[in-house]
């Protein structure tokens, strides 16, 4: 089946199998290979992307049902090469390990700003829930989100104790 | 190396700064295997059997192959490799027997993955189902099923091992220290417990991925998430039976590891794929389903502890009996239960100490490394025990434990002689004790308690871990200047989100006086090109590439001080350099800069010297031997890292639900070269950690099968799980051979988190808990003294969980 998309300003046309997921239309028919998958059951946010203005788990959207949708991924994220503000305060913070987590967790985050521009602790705590992350533990990329929006408290930057 | 020089005197090294991956990673422009697309390429499915323990009487492929778009099937039978680690016991795709549920036993690749999918559906296999053997005290009775009748055949690591043939051991270390039968006679107390955890699943985000090109020449080149790019072209190029220069390894960016990308994995068997299908590439990527059954886990730990104690306090003798459960192949686990044993008591001083531990083989998915490596397992034993005796002989646990740490003077359970250099486990201890106001209540904390009418519960844990490595292990970086006068390092050691690369550019920076940003550490291992090392695993990349980077970087300007002395007409010794140039110490002005040298100096007149400069830095682990096979005594540890976390919780005494209030954790890491990078190792392991004591296992039914190999069954932390407040400190007692003072810190974070947790509970409500994780439903029948469940092997998977054969029938028997 034919489907029109609009992914990060740009317009894809592709013949798609019907039983094609939105996330493997984007990485193998689009070749945008920023959206990881980690699971293919809608558990681990991996593959989060925007759709329509909101988030979802790419891996549970049929690439048909994506036909007409606005589309935003990790790659229209950078524009002309410079970071967006979330991008760069996850940089600073090493809110980044091993980075497959990373570009699903930045949509999450984008969608959650979307909403709410300035979030508590609290709320990026529940903006993230399901968003999986093996390698941080959560906290630099909480950190992240609360300097990205201009909230980090001095006692949050404390950081690293020497005893 | 360099652990003399003040901290206001390092330029790069402890200072903070960004991690080298940042932006390839947070743009999604990082490479992974998973990403990657060959022209031609095939995609790989696995027939998984579906029994733990059965006869293969016949595979049928002939559906499979008359599939359209089907490019090759195959089956163990075709396959004349076996495979291993330590223990050579594992054939590529099961032959004759499955020994695990999730076993492959076929496999295809075809021209896309629903083909695959469609074709491995059109494998028919008949088995004959045998009865599995499944708990580990089960597989070592005399009538039990042998998994692998074999044994005695298969090839291993003498130095190293001992498999018992005709039984399920697949190797016994043994530590013998003095005498404990004569410290047993004379203690005040003697206090025996058992402590025990299921098996669990590494989780990394990336699952395990291969793409492999075995072309007809029989030159191989694999793209791999592998951890350890050498050692899965060892392994590879041993089972296969080529010459090391024919395969070629290449690791780009990794979605995570913690061990369980270690060795060897699914790369075997995408190569027999490829050349099956005339040396097209064959791409497979493991489902989540897969990542808990096809490939490995953690083992399950069962953990015996007899501990003898003196009217004082003093631990006089221990005797300590680990079983861990190998699964249904060796891999790494005969050397976690070598690195435990060695390890078991903890970070204590132990003068009469008996281990026997035991990797025994059962018809369950298999173990291998995970980030630490044992540690997490067996420091719950031990952490949990050091708790439950202080409460047994009326002290307070955190007094017993400093009583009993190790210090300069004392001996390791191998006889190793810990000195001031080695560390310090009190500083620790004091440190965390301190975060959580240890032994009392705030007066907001007993606010909250009011208010909440939840129990406040503080507790503590210790640990210890040295790296898990051969006595000799070796790594190596190559330096290499560009024409700018940048530099460029080349190492195999791999950094799949440690933050490796980050400080091994610090390190460099610092040793050549470069501002940070002339320092590329380059992805994308490649054992054609990049210069040897053993793993990526134990935590031993620190010291043993940090310390090759240094000497790279002396290489390297010894290097450019050759060409220089030429170019200047002068002695070597009478030169000093910048960032920018190397100038005659006395004629500062007569100088010649790094990118005039970089790929060979000119003369004015066009005469050439020198070419091109680069560094080369090879280390290899020194002072370190086997240990004797006999008593186990020898010097095994390259560091030890000591660390402890303190824990506060609330408890709802009615439900036996909880929330962890705060967790304040401290490591002895020698030097921190990378503030945020050693909290974000700090954080992440302590949550993995607490993911392990929460929440997470691997549970079977009665016939073993594994019932929960997905997210919606074996829950991992997300953010709402995280503790309200977390505090991560450092103590800097450098080490002497560690690159600017420092030591390891990857993997201990996770290691004692599971028992702080327990400690705190205990200390709250009383609660007696000996196995892990800590369910609500756990810590409520603890609370009320009821007998706790085996969660792990079930007789349904619906219904209450309660099985047997039960560990129960081992009462502890208190002095």
């Amino acid at each position: 089946m034919k489907i029109t998309v609009t992914i990060n300003g740009q317009k894809y046309q592709r013949d798609v199998q019907e039983s094609q997921t939105l996330l493997g239309f984007l990485r193998a028919d689009v070749g945008l290979t920023g959206t990881k998958g980690g699971c293919g059951a809608g558990e681990c946010g991996a593959c989060t992307v925007i759709m329509n203005g909101e988030a979802v788990n790419s891996c549970l959207v049929l690439a048909v049902e994506a036909d007409g949708a606005t589309l935003q991924t990790i790659e229209g994220e950078t524009v002309k090469g410079k970071l967006s503000p979330v991008q760069d305060a996850f940089a600073r913070h090493h809110a980044v390990q091993c980075g497959f987590c990373t570009p699903g967790m930045i949509m999450t985050v984008k969608d959650l700003l979307a909403r709410n521009p300035k979030p508590s602790r609290d709320e990026v705590i529940h903006g993230i829930e399901g968003n999986f992350c093996r390698c941080t533990g959560y906290q630099q990329i909480i950190e992240a989100v609360l300097d990205a929006t201009g909230q980090l408290k001095e006692s949050d930057k404390e950081g690293l104790k020497y005893v | 190396m360099y652990e003399t020089i003040p901290a206001d005197q390092l330029n790069t090294v402890g200072k903070k700064s960004g991690r080298v991956d940042a932006y390839e990673k947070v743009t999604g422009h990082a490479p992974y295997v998973s990403d990657m697309i060959m022209q031609g390429m095939l995609y790989a499915a696995v027939k998984q059997s579906p029994h733990a323990r059965a006869r293969i009487v016949k595979i049928d492929t002939k559906k499979a192959k008359a599939l359209p778009g089907v490019r090759a099937v195959v089956t163990g039978e075709e396959l004349q490799y076996r495979l291993g680690l330590y223990v050579v016991d594992k054939d590529i795709l099961a032959k004759t027997e499955v020994r695990h549920f999730g076993e492959a036993v076929a496999a295809v690749a075809a021209d896309s993955p629903l083909i695959a999918q469609k074709a491995i559906k059109l494998i028919e296999v008949e088995y004959e189902v045998l009865e599995p053997v499944l708990h580990p005290l089960k597989a070592l009775e005399k009538d039990a099923p042998l998994v692998h009748p074999a044994l005695g055949d298969y090839s291993y690591m003498e130095a190293a091992f001992t498999p018992v043939p005709g039984t399920n051991i697949a190797n016994h270390t043994k530590i013998r220290k003095g005498d404990v039968e004569k410290a047993f006679a004379q203690a005040e107390w003697i206090i025996e417990r058992q402590y025990t955890n299921p098996s669990v699943q590494h989780v990394p985000m990336e699952t395990h991925v291969a793409i492999v090109r075995w072309q007809p020449n029989d030159e191989v080149t694999i793209w791999s998430s592998a951890q350890s790019p050498y050692t899965l072209r060892n392994l590879f190029c041993t089972a296969m039976k080529l010459p090391h220069r024919n395969v070629r390894v290449i690791v780009p960016y990794v979605g995570g590891g913690f061990g369980g990308k270690a060795g060897i994995g699914i790369e075997p068997l995408v190569a027999v794929l490829s050349r099956l299908a005339g040396g097209r590439p064959v791409k497979l990527m493991a489902t989540r389903e897969q990542e808990f059954s096809l490939l490995p886990c953690r083992s399950q730990l069962t953990y015996r502890i007899k501990t003898g104690i003196a009217a004082d306090g003093k631990i006089v003798g221990q005797h300590m009996t680990m079983y861990w459960d190998a699964g249904a192949y060796a891999d790494y686990a005969v050397n976690v239960t070598r690195a435990s044993a060695y390890s078991a008591a903890g970070p204590y001083e132990i003068p009469n100490a008996w281990v026997d531990a035991y990797t025994i083989y059962t018809n369950k998915p298999f173990g291998t490394a995970y980030r630490g490596f044992g540690h997490v397992e067996f420091h719950w034993g031990i952490e949990r025990h050091m708790d439950l005796v202080a409460k047994v002989i009326g002290m307070d646990p955190v007094e017993f434990r400093r009583k009993n740490t190790l210090k300069p003077g004392s001996h390791t359970l191998t006889g190793e002689l810990i000195r001031t250099s080695t560390g310090s486990i009190d500083k620790c201890l004091d440190a965390a004790c301190k975060s959580i106001n240890y032994g009392k209540l705030t007066k907001a904390e007993k606010d909250r308690q009011k208010r909440t009418g939840m129990k406040i519960g503080k507790g503590v844990a210790c640990f210890h871990k040295a790296p898990a490595m051969p006595p000799f292990t070796a790594t190596a970086v190559i330096l290499k200047m560009n024409e700018d006068g940048t530099v460029t390092a080349n190492l195999t050691l791999t950094d799949y989100g440690q933050g490796s690369y980050t400080a091994i550019a610090q390190i460099i920076a610092e040793r050549l006086g470069f501002p940070l940003e002339r320092v590329k550490v380059a992805f994308d291992c490649d054992t054609d090109r990049d210069p040897y090392d053993w793993q990526t695993v134990a935590s031993k990349g620190l010291i043993l590439s940090g310390n090759a980077a240094i000497l790279a970087a002396e290489d390297l300007l010894a290097c450019a001080y050759d060409t220089a002395s030429q170019a200047l007409r002068c002695n070597k010794i009478d030169l000093a350099h910048d960032a920018d140039k190397i100038y005659i110490k006395h004629h500062p002005e007569s100088a010649v800069t790094f990118r005039q040298m970089a790929v060979g100096y000119a003369f004015p007149n066009g005469n050439g010297i020198g070419g091109p400069i680069i560094g080369v830095g090879r280390y290899i682990a020194q002072g370190l031997s086997h240990l004797d096979k006999a008593t186990g005594q020898g010097n095994p540890a390259l560091d030890w890292t000591y660390g402890a976390h303190g824990m506060i919780i609330e408890v709802n005494e009615k439900t036996g639900e909880y929330n962890i209030l705060k967790v304040g954790s401290a490591f002895d890491v020698g030097k921190v070269v990378n503030p945020d990078s050693v909290r974000g190792q700090a954080i992440g392991g302590m949550m993995q950690g607490l993911g392990t004591a929460v929440c997470e296992g691997y549970i079977y039914d009665k016939e073993g099968h594994l019932l929960n190999p997905s997210f919606t069954d074996n829950k991992i932390p997300t953010a709402v799980d995280m503790p309200l407040e977390i505090e991560c400190m450092v103590v800097e007692t450098p080490q002497i051979d560690g690159p600017y003072g420092a030591r390891g810190v990857g993997e201990h974070p996770m290691i004692g988190v599971a028992a702080a947790l327990g400690n705190a509970l205990q200390q709250s409500t009383g609660a007696e808990i000996t196995h892990m994780p800590m369910r609500y439903e756990d810590v409520w029948r603890a609370i009320r003294h009821i007998e706790p469940v085996d969660n792990w092997i079930t007789k349904s998977p619906f219904g209450s969980c309660k099985s047997s054969p039960q560990m129960q029938g081992h009462h502890p028997e208190l002095g």
